[in-house]
């Protein structure tokens, strides 16, 4: 089967090397004609420093439409390099990430263009923080998948760490209780995903989104029940900034990266860990294993099953974080369905990434980027309408999953329960 | 549940799945030509036989219906626990253990009956009609369950066809609200006569919702983009769309309006009730039960019905014997569109007369959970339309009769654990000591992304 298969979409490899280079035409041309031409005449001028920095860093002038004209000009050159010459992957990632960058850039001109200067630092401070929910729940759909166990049940789990973080913080007035609680409760609605999906063998996608929905009408009913009647146990308590002493004062780097509450820390560590884990020791080795050919790690002693069930609470505690930031770490007080679609989007970050967390928090990045120039391009230039920017990430998206990745190449045995035979 | 004594059926009288799969509805005893060889008697021991069996060894029926009856148990554990009379009646255990009891039983059997009562049927508007009172009362609750049941009915067929295809179409939201729009514009933006303004907008809520879809299946044929990722990206595309044309007013705002509000659709495109005042049911619920027998004969009687099964069950074999699949995926995710845009009509122009930010409601998770219930069957999907439609009707009633003590939100968490518990048959057949393994038409209704 597998040679006919192959046989039958050899086509597409083709296929896909142009699309990919039409989509970096467009996306050129977009640069061109709607950035460049369309724009406001004028300058479009970023801030590179905050109001209170210690070190001042002039603002920075650019003229916005040549600046798109020559964005647009290097994306184009890109789509054409692509059609013409065969890359090597690194040099097709290094593309697609360059066009995206060139595309960024040219909409934060045009953006700009004529109007008050950009804090790039506050932007910057915005991504990053946007990020962490996508991050860490893409970090849980990693663990999970290369397991071999699909994770559609992020966003459950977001929504009850989410829950959970606020209500038991506010209720013993510890906000670290709360983030502990928080974590407990996405790994507890990975406990569920592990014993449906492994011992009972249900069908994982179906099981992922039940388990949304679940705990979507629980959290509802709860909030209802418990949140709106009694303001005690939403009291909407967050986690202060943490500076570290001496990296904080770096000028642009110090305010984005280590000036931040608690949540970025840890999910710097959980990147880091998780991508030398995986790539780097047996215990990744191991999983990666199970993820791709059960049978033959079963066959070699590794204990399939267990593997599976560690990686999946695992994950769920580590999305239960990504919750708890929703709630204690940002706005503080709960609302119903605050999780809001994060969960789906932490999964296409996921398989944008291609089930790697570094590919994972690029991707992360991406969509935080674009929701916090949903929050930010409406007050610096009205004329864009915030819905129509509000669908930026995920347009976005579509493309890249579309245009740029297309056919991911998932864990050989994700989805697949296993049974011992 | 009792445990049945080991005296079943023998393995030799073993009837197939499909023939222990209904037994619900044994064959009416045939009374005129009796063979005289085989007496009444055998033929009702084989009856009870196949219920008996089907009973022991878990058929789709039972486990369907046991795992109804265990949300309901857990369901039944939320509201207690919730409940402050309840927890503090629990409080005191050890000196009144009666009273907790009573409390709770009291709790959640007042919950589930008012659920019954606002959904089914109110016995004391039976006993007001003995009275003199109207007799229509009788079947209001059904018909508000009917029409609440129709937009999840035809969401629910979109999620199933494409189910059947191998495709999971999460996007049934964004769908939705593609048919709303160009429903909600023929509905006010064109004038019409009567009866054709109406085709006229269920067509366009169809070809509406239908170009989401076709959208989604084209990405997935030509770039093989998964389509879970593309319709859960899309369902916010068009919240987000509906936003922006619900917020002006040269777009779809009403006129004068600062909330998000489109204006009423004209009288002519309202899809009219039959069977006179209250026990009425609308033509929007006719058209959900015509959608599912043209969807059920397309998938049983057709070749493209066979094609789409076929892909389903495994694309690379479905390629082999020279199926064009793509083309297969795009027909069947526009046919799911189309019945997504087809809810949205029957919302728009049946109960809510125009379009809010709101009216998308839960109708594309809903879908999803309604598809699964009804195991991707079309009949399946109605039946189980049904009884979510009853659960809504009778969630909102709830919260009415307990002034909010009890939320409508229990009806979300009873829905999830109906599926739950549906989709995890090992966990139905440990929990009931149920024998049998035998399949429950469950298996593989969605792909991962190995597809």
């Amino acid at each position: 089967m597998t040679t006919l298969a192959a046989a039958v979409r050899a086509p597409l490899t083709t296929e896909r090397r142009h699309l990919a280079a039409v989509t970096f035409i467009v996306i050129g041309l977009i640069n061109i004609v709607v950035f460049g031409v369309l724009a406001h005449a004028g300058d479009a001028s970023f801030e590179l420093s905050l109001a209170k920095a210690s070190i001042k860093i002039p603002v920075i002038r650019v003229p916005a439409a040549p600046v798109c004209y020559a964005l647009g000009v290097v994306a184009l050159g890109l789509g054409v390099l692509r059609a013409t010459v065969p890359f090597s992957r690194l040099a097709k990632r290094l593309a697609i990430a360059g066009v995206l960058v060139c595309f960024l850039l040219s909409l934060l001109c045009w953006a700009d263009a004529g109007a008050i200067p950009l804090n790039v630092i506050i932007i910057s401070q915005g991504t990053f923080t946007e990020s962490i929910p996508l991050i860490l729940g893409a970090l849980a759909g990693c663990l999970c998948e290369r397991s071999g166990v699909i994770n559609i049940a992020i966003e459950g789990q977001l929504l009850f760490g989410a829950f959970t973080a606020a209500i038991v913080a506010s209720a013993f007035g510890g906000l670290w209780v709360g983030l502990v609680a928080g974590a407990l409760a996405g790994g507890l609605v990975g406990v569920l995903l592990a014993v449906f999906a492994i011992s009972f063998l249900m069908d994982q996608i179906v099981l992922g989104v039940v388990l949304n929905v679940l705990v979507l009408g629980m959290t509802d009913y709860l909030y209802d029940r418990l949140m709106s009647q009694n303001p005690n146990y939403n009291t909407g308590i967050t986690f202060g900034s943490i500076k570290i002493p001496v990296l904080s004062q770096i000028p642009i780097v110090g305010p984005i990266f280590f000036d931040s509450t608690v949540f970025l820390y840890i999910t710097y560590v959980a990147i880091i860990v998780i991508q030398v884990a995986l790539f780097h020791s047996r215990w990744g080795l191991r999983v990666r294993a199970v993820g791709e050919h059960p049978t033959a790690a079963d066959t070699v002693g590794i204990s399939v099953l267990w593997i599976r069930y560690r990686n999946v609470i695992l994950g769920g505690l580590l999305a239960g974080i990504g919750g708890a930031y929703l709630t204690v770490g940002s706005v503080g007080s709960f609302i119903p369905d605050i999780s809001s679609g994060f969960g789906y989007i932490a999964l296409a970050a996921l398989i944008f990434g291609r089930w790697t967390p570094l590919g994972a928090l690029g991707a992360a990045l991406l969509f935080g980027f674009c929701e916090e120039m949903a929050l930010v391009l409406p007050t610096v230039n009205p004329v864009l309408p915030a819905p129509i920017m509000n669908m930026a990430p995920y347009v976005a998206t579509i493309i890249a999953v579309a245009g740029l990745v297309g056919r991911v190449r998932p864990p050989k045995a994700d989805g697949q329960p296993y049974v011992k035979a | 549940m009792t445990e049945t004594p080991a005296t079943g059926p023998d393995p030799a009288s073993a009837s197939t799945g499909s023939a222990a799969a209904q037994p619900a509805e044994p064959r009416p005893a045939e009374p005129g030509p009796a063979e005289p060889g085989k007496p009444a008697g055998s033929r009702a021991r084989l009856t009870g036989a196949v219920i008996i069996q089907a009973i022991t060894q878990g058929s789709s029926a039972v486990i369907t219906i046991l795992a109804i009856f265990l949300a309901l148990v857990v369901g039944g554990f939320l509201i207690v626990f919730s409940d402050p009379v309840v927890t503090k009646a629990w409080s005191t255990f050890f000196s009144y253990p009666v009273y907790a009891l009573a409390q709770t039983w009291d709790s959640v059997s007042f919950a589930y009956s008012q659920m019954f009562e606002g959904a089914i049927l109110n016995p004391s508007t039976v006993s007001a009609a003995f009275h003199g009172g109207s007799i229509a009362a009788i079947f209001y609750p059904l018909s508000s369950t009917c029409a609440q049941a129709t937009p999840l009915i035809l969401t629910g067929l979109s999620v199933a066809i494409a189910f059947r295809a191998g495709l999971f179409n999460i996007g049934a939201a964004g769908q939705w609200v593609g048919g709303a729009v160009v429903a909600t514009w023929l509905g006010f933006g064109v004038s019409l006569p009567p009866g054709i303004h109406v085709i006229v907008c269920l067509i366009g809520a169809f070809v509406g919702g239908a170009v989401i879809g076709w959208f989604v299946g084209l990405l997935k044929a030509r770039t093989g983009a998964h389509e879970v990722i593309v319709t859960i990206m899309l369902n916010y595309v068009m919240y987000d769309l509906l936003s922006y044309l619900l917020s002006h007013p040269t777009m779809l705002q009403q006129p004068h309006q600062t909330n998000e509000i489109a204006p009423f659709i004209a009288n002519n495109a309202n899809l009219s009730h039959v069977g006179g005042p209250p026990p009425q049911v609308g033509i929007g619920f006719l058209i959900a039960v015509a959608a599912a027998l043209a969807v059920a004969w397309l998938l049983s009687r057709t070749t493209t019905g066979f094609q789409f099964r076929t892909v389903g069950a495994s694309p690379s074999a479905a390629r082999t014997a020279g199926i064009k699949v793509e083309r297969s995926w795009i027909l069947v995710m526009l046919l799911a569109g189309g019945l997504a845009g087809l809810s949205a009509a029957t919302v728009i122009q049946g109960t809510n007369t125009q379009l809010t930010f709101n009216s998308y409601g839960t109708y594309g998770p809903d879908g999803i959970t309604v598809a699964l219930l009804g195991r991707a069957k079309p009949i399946g999907v109605v039946l189980a339309g049904l009884l979510f439609g009853a659960l809504h009707v009778g969630g909102t009633y709830v919260e009415a009769a307990t002034l909010g003590q009890v939320p409508a939100d229990i009806v979300q968490v009873l829905e999830g654990l109906i599926v739950l518990f549906v989709a995890a048959p090992a966990l139905i057949r440990a929990v009931f000591r149920l024998r049998s393994t035998a399949g429950t038409g469950m298996e593989a209704v969605a792909k991962g992304w190995n597809g």
